[in-house]
C-alpha cells in the first residue's frame, strides 16, 4: 500500500542548498513507488521560473532537473497561487513542465498545477507524510 | 507509536538538533518506538566525533551518542550530505583517500532510501529544521 508523500519547497533555489538535496530526495524516493506530489511555496516558487542562469554564481544549474519529474513518475508539482502574486509571478514565468500519460497514447500533460493557499492546505492534510526543505 | 526523525540543521547554529533530541527523548520515555532518526542537510554535522564546545554547554553530538546506545537507535546520517560537509567514517575515508575518519559512535553512514523507508515504516515522520 503506497502511502502519499509531499515534499513541501520553501527555499529559493540557490541561496541556500535546500532546494539542490531537496530534489535529491525527490529523485531517490521516486524509485520507492509511492504517491508523490511536490509542493512549492514562498520562495520555493523561484525553484520553477524558466531560463534560470548560474554562470555569474559559479553553482550547479540544477533547474532542468525539475523537467525530468515526469520520467520519474512525479507528475504533481503545486504551485501556490497567493505565493507567485506575491512574488510578481505569473505561471508564464515558469518552465513548463510536463508528463506523459500512459493512458492516453503518452498525450503530454502539464504537471504543474496553480492552486490556492486554501486548496494547499487540504492537499497538505490529505498527506501521509510531509517532508519540509 | 513508531516515529521517524528527520533533522535538517546542525548544533548550535540552531535549535533545531536540540528539540530533536529532546522530542527523541521524550517519546522513548512515552514508550514510543524510534524507527529512525535521520540526519540531513547540515544536520549530519551532529555526526562528528571531533567537535570540542565549550565544557560549560551542552554536547550534543555525545548526547545523540549516548542516546543512540542506550536505546539501539538506527542514527543514520545521509552519504551525499555528509560528503559534501566531510563526515566520514572510515570505509568513505579510504575510498576517498582521506587521512581521517571523523563519524560519532553509534551513527552510520547510509543513503537517502532510508528516510524514504522510515517514511514509509513509522507512523508518524517528524521533521526538524529551519
Amino acid at each position: 500500500m503506497a502511502k502519499k508523500f509531499l515534499y513541501i519547497n520553501r527555499k529559493a533555489p540557490y541561496g541556500t542548498i535546500y532546494a539542490l538535496e531537496s530534489l535529491e530526495v525527490v529523485l531517490i524516493g521516486a524509485a520507492f513507488e509511492q504517491d508523490v506530489s511536490l509542493a512549492f511555496i514562498d520562495d520555493g516558487v523561484f525553484q520553477l521560473m524558466a531560463g534560470q542562469d548560474t554562470t555569474a554564481a559559479g553553482f550547479k544549474n540544477f533547474s532542468r532537473t525539475y523537467k525530468a519529474l515526469g520520467d520519474y513518475e512525479v507528475r504533481k508539482l503545486y504551485v501556490e497561487r497567493e505565493s507567485l502574486e506575491e512574488r510578481g509571478l505569473k505561471l508564464e514565468d515558469l518552465m513548463p513542465i510536463t508528463y506523459e500519460d500512459e493512458n492516453e497514447d503518452y498525450a503530454e500533460k502539464p504537471s504543474i498545477h496553480v492552486v490556492g493557499r486554501s486548496e494547499l492546505a487540504s492537499i497538505i492534510a490529505g498527506q501521509d507524510v510531509v517532508l519540509s526543505f | 507509536m513508531q516515529l521517524a526523525i528527520v533533522v535538517n540543521e546542525g548544533p548550535y547554529t540552531h535549535q533545531a538538533s536540540d528539540t530533536a533530541y529532546q522530542f527523541t527523548k521524550a517519546a522513548l520515555e512515552k514508550g514510543h518506538g524510534i524507527t529512525r532518526v535521520f540526519f540531513y542537510h547540515d544536520g549530519v554535522n551532529n555526526g562528528t566525533r571531533l567537535t570540542v564546545p565549550p565544557t560549560d554547554d551542552r554536547n550534543l553530538q555525545k548526547l545523540w551518542s549516548e542516546l543512540g546506545e542506550q536505546h539501539k537507535l538506527d542514527l543514520v546520517v545521509c552519504v551525499a550530505a555528509a560528503q559534501r560537509r566531510g563526515i566520514l567514517d572510515a570505509d568513505e575515508a579510504r575510498r576517498h583517500g582521506k587521512d581521517v575518519s571523523n563519524i560519532a559512535p553509534g551513527f552510520r553512514i547510509s543513503g537517502l532510501g532510508q528516510l524514504i523507508e522510515a517514511g514509509i515504516q513509522a507512523d508518524r515522520l517528524v521533521v526538524f529544521g529551519d
